[in-house]
């Protein structure tokens, strides 16, 4: 049984790519354009982590995980940040927010991979 | 084409909405709207193209975007004002990111002097470079200090306590085992490990942390459970447990343990001690202010913890026995080694797509293989139109089969045809989104206010046309801005805005599209014009024009030197060659004006170049093409109709008097005037409502024809626009209307016969 990922990016550059980091690493890709429509497709998905960017239109990504971690049903979910924003203000307030962890872009596919081992179950 | 090439072409179409958007935003920025939506989405757009530009090593971009982001992230936290001062700079820089991502898109690195000059500058704008070092000084260093794993787990290996915090928060996820390797030889490593209960809260997983330690080699997992307490005080959220474990084996080196434990050790206390090395400690870096989301209900969480407690309890006695329920899980691992960057093959792809949703799929093809197909489109076209013609001519009764398969084929080839024509349609989004930063600088050079509109950038047309709108686009609105619009205190003295209007749309319009470039400033100035046209010898002194023959002076060629163009407007360039450059595209261009209210440039041009849908008509031996677009209609001259005005003849047609050309003597095909009333007649409608009735032979039909450049196969040839093979496979010339009806108007101002359009 694959695991699935969710992944949340509004620029679909970055979520293609992370479609070709995975999907050959065996994981099934789910894809959300923000933070609301992340939640949508969290409504009717379960998935095993969610990737996502901080940075998005409507829902931005600390938003997105916030209501993730306050959700009893998804709240268990790991969920890492993709971020450019490398600096540690920028990663503490993710970490504040809920994040699992968080992975730089632009990132090594192996490395992503790693990322996701690291906190899927 | 690799996926990751694939993904390119994504990057870069991205990177076409991201500009515009970014274009938009600054725009709006500048207009006032400094909301906070506004300026996010300004930053969104220069946050995304530089994560993309990352990931296609385009270092030099990524470096620039990476300050113009800084700068814009001070604009976002208020910490910088959107003024003055600032906004040319974000516009000039908006510019120059554009510029750059066309230089990626060709695989250049742009213009990397005018990346430093606005380094320095967005700098200054938040107090000089961050740290002191200035990020247009760096040259080659790569990524702009993105790639934090590049160097913050540069190995110096026995330094790690040295290097403290740093290394822990490096945020890339390392794998350079090889960091320590060498130091780290077999030696093991004992950890000592305490989640705290927000570690838990954010999904992170104590047993899953040490099953990956347990993967690096031989792991010896005590649990310390001294710490629970009494079931009635368990609080569910809480965490507990603490964790002892002992390393040994190849791959157990201090770093690749850290690596594990990177997300957690923001949630845990955390101990990393390799054997006679020293003891870093990351569990102050925790901190323990998560309380805003411990509201939780994490049973889940805690049966897990009891799971791995579990085991851990039984062995807890026997202190050094191994863990045997948590066992690595090479099955994740290994295929993430195997994915390497460009290796991507049909096996991962064929994976599961399952509920992703499907983008639409762009592929890219070279032009000539399209342009290859349109060709043999054409002919097939042509032989088609031949077979037709054959099957006529054998007088088949229409109904037969051969008839009707003949005409099933007819409507076959031209859907095939424009299906073809489709491929090579653009929108003209892509000249039009390169003008708001011309009309930027041409209004700083000139002192100029102004306020730049587009409409209907979504157009198609043939790729070919876009690309070389580009020119006479780019001089039309210098134009616009430098001849048209009044300088800012003029504009209020008129009681106009100080800020002018100019507009840039497109449309499409009876098989042509229509690009108009319209301004609101003074109109032209007629008498001036004519003046100067007078003065350069281009009409006689005493030539009596029409408004509209006025404004058409400006097209003529040698009206447009150096007295009048100013540096802005100038590259030399004059109307006359703009004309020609769209005439040369099968174009017409227009001018309108209105004195104190403006002026609007109007160009028509085909969709296509490739074909075209021309009257087929005979003039002496030869077979010429008049395009169709032009043709009002077509008539038999009356006596009494024409009328000999100096050397030239009218003909009185619908009320009005319009030239009659003979296109036999216009082309040279013969010397005299053949007798109007032995002729056919077309009636053609030039630019500014201007027509002429072109005087020929004969006329054979109306069909569509396929383009063949004369100038690409033989050389321009003034008053023919192009050639064809006509159904009975002989070269036809295609008229060039305009330029044949042109020559007759500048006769007309040089032998000084007015009023010969009089409507």
């Amino acid at each position: 049984m694959s695991k699935t990922i969710l992944t949340v990016d509004d620029s679909r550059t970055m979520r293609e790519l992370l479609r070709s980091a995975l999907e050959p690493a065996g994981f099934t890709v789910l894809q959300a354009e923000d933070g609301l429509h992340g939640l949508e497709v969290l409504g009717a998905s379960e998935p095993d982590a969610i990737i996502t960017d901080i940075n998005m239109p409507r829902m931005n990504g600390l938003e997105f995980i916030e209501a993730v971690r306050l959700d009893a049903a998804k709240r268990a979910i790991p969920i890492i940040v993709l971020t450019t924003e490398s600096d540690t203000a920028k990663k503490d307030r993710a970490r504040r927010a809920g994040a699992t962890g968080w992975i730089v872009k632009p990132f090594d596919p192996a490395r992503l991979i790693a990322a996701i081992n690291r906190v899927v179950a | 084409m690799s996926a990751l090439d694939e993904i390119r072409v994504v990057f870069f179409q991205e990177c076409d909405d991201q500009l515009q958007e970014l274009e938009d935003g600054l725009t709006a920025m500048e207009g006032g709207e400094t909301d906070d939506d506004t300026v996010n989405r300004v930053f969104r757009a220069v946050h995304s193209i530089k994560g993309g530009a990352g990931a296609f090593d385009l270092h030099k971009l990524v470096k620039f975007a990476h300050t113009f982001e800084t700068v814009l992230d001070e604009v976002r936290s208020h910490r910088l004002a959107a003024d003055g001062t600032v906004m040319p700079v974000m516009l000039r820089s908006a510019d120059h990111l554009r510029d750059l991502v066309a230089a990626g898109r060709d695989g250049g690195d742009g213009d990397q002097e005018r990346s430093k000059e606005l380094i320095v500058e967005l700098e200054a704008l938040i107090g000089g470079p961050k740290g002191g070092h200035s990020a247009a000084d760096d040259d080659d260093e790569g990524d702009g200090g993105l790639s934090l794993a590049d160097f913050e787990f540069t190995p110096i290996a026995m330094d790690w306590g040295a290097m403290g915090l740093g290394t822990g928060l490096g945020g890339g996820l390392g794998e350079d085992a090889a960091a320590s390797e060498g130091e780290e030889d077999g030696p093991a490593i004992r950890i000592s490990f305490r989640p705290r209960k927000d570690l838990y809260a954010k999904a992170n997983e104590a047993a899953v942390l040490l099953r990956e330690v347990a993967a690096l080699g031989k792991a010896t997992v005590r649990c310390d459970i001294s710490d629970v307490p009494l079931l009635d005080a368990i609080d569910p959220e809480g965490a507990y447990l603490a964790f002892e474990v002992e390393l040994d084996g190849e791959n157990a080196t201090e770093a690749k343990v850290r690596e594990i434990f990177e997300f957690a050790e923001w949630d845990c206390d955390l101990e990393i001690k390799a054997r006679g090395g020293s003891v870093p400690d990351f569990g102050a870096i925790g901190g323990d202010d998560a309380g805003g989301l411990s509201v939780a209900d994490l049973l889940a969480r805690l049966q897990g913890e009891i799971a791995t407690e579990a085991p851990s309890e039984s062995t807890d006695s026997a202190e050094g026995s191994p863990l045997p329920s948590l066992k690595p899980a090479p099955e994740t691992s290994e295929p993430a080694k195997a994915e390497g960057k460009d290796d991507k093959d049909d096996k991962g792809k064929a994976g599961s797509k399952g509920e992703a949703e499907a983008p639409a799929v762009v592929i890219r093809v070279e032009l000539h293989r399209v342009d290859k197909l349109i060709d043999l489109v054409g002919e097939l076209v042509t032989t088609q139109t031949m077979l037709a013609q054959k099957v006529e001519e054998a007088g088949l009764p229409t109904g037969s089969e051969v008839v009707s398969s003949i005409e099933e084929l007819d409507r076959l080839t031209r859907t095939l045809q424009d299906s073809v024509m489709a491929v090579r349609a653009q929108p003209v989004k892509s000249v039009f989104q390169r003008m708001p930063r011309l009309v930027r600088e041409t209004a700083s050079a000139t002192g100029k206010k102004v306020n730049f509109v587009t409409h209907g950038e979504n157009t198609e047309v043939d790729k070919t046309v876009v690309e070389r709108l580009s020119d006479p686009l780019t001089h039309m609105i210098r134009n616009a801005i430098d001849h048209g619009l009044e300088k800012p205190d003029d504009r209020v003295a008129k009681g106009k805005p100080a800020e002018g209007t100019v507009t840039l749309s497109a449309a499409h319009r009876s098989g042509r599209i229509i690009i108009e470039i319209s301004d609101d400033g003074g109109g032209i100035n007629r008498p001036k014009v004519k003046q100067i046209a007078i003065d350069k010898g281009l009409i006689p002194a005493d030539a009596v024009l029409s408004d509209e023959e006025t404004d058409q002076l400006v097209m003529l060629p040698g009206f447009s030197t150096a007295t009048t163009v100013s540096a802005i407007s100038g590259r030399g360039v004059g109307m006359d060659v703009v004309k020609s450059s769209i005439e040369a595209l099968g174009g017409r261009l227009s001018i309108s004006s209105r004195p104190g209210l403006g002026s609007a440039f109007t160009m028509s041009l085909p969709l296509t170049l490739a074909v075209l849908e021309g009257m087929i008509v005979r003039v002496e031996e030869e077979t010429l093409v008049i395009p169709l677009s032009t043709i009002v209609f077509t008539f038999r001259p009356q006596p009494g109709d024409v009328q000999y005005v100096g050397q030239g003849r009218t003909v009185h047609v619908r009320d009005q008097i319009v030239p009659l050309i003979d296109v036999g003597v216009a082309l040279g095909y013969r010397k005299d005037p053949v007798d109007p009333l032995t002729s056919v007649a077309v009636l053609v409608d030039c630019d500014n409502n201007r027509r002429v009735a072109l005087l020929v032979d004969d006329i054979r039909g109306q069909r569509q024809v396929v383009i063949k450049s004369l100038e690409k196969n033989y050389r321009p040839v003034h008053g023919i626009s192009a050639a064809t093979i006509s159904g009975e496979g002989r070269v036809a010339l295609i008229v060039d209307v305009e330029a044949i009806a042109g020559d007759r108007t500048l006769d007309n101002f040089i032998f000084g016969i007015d009023n010969v359009a009089a409507e």
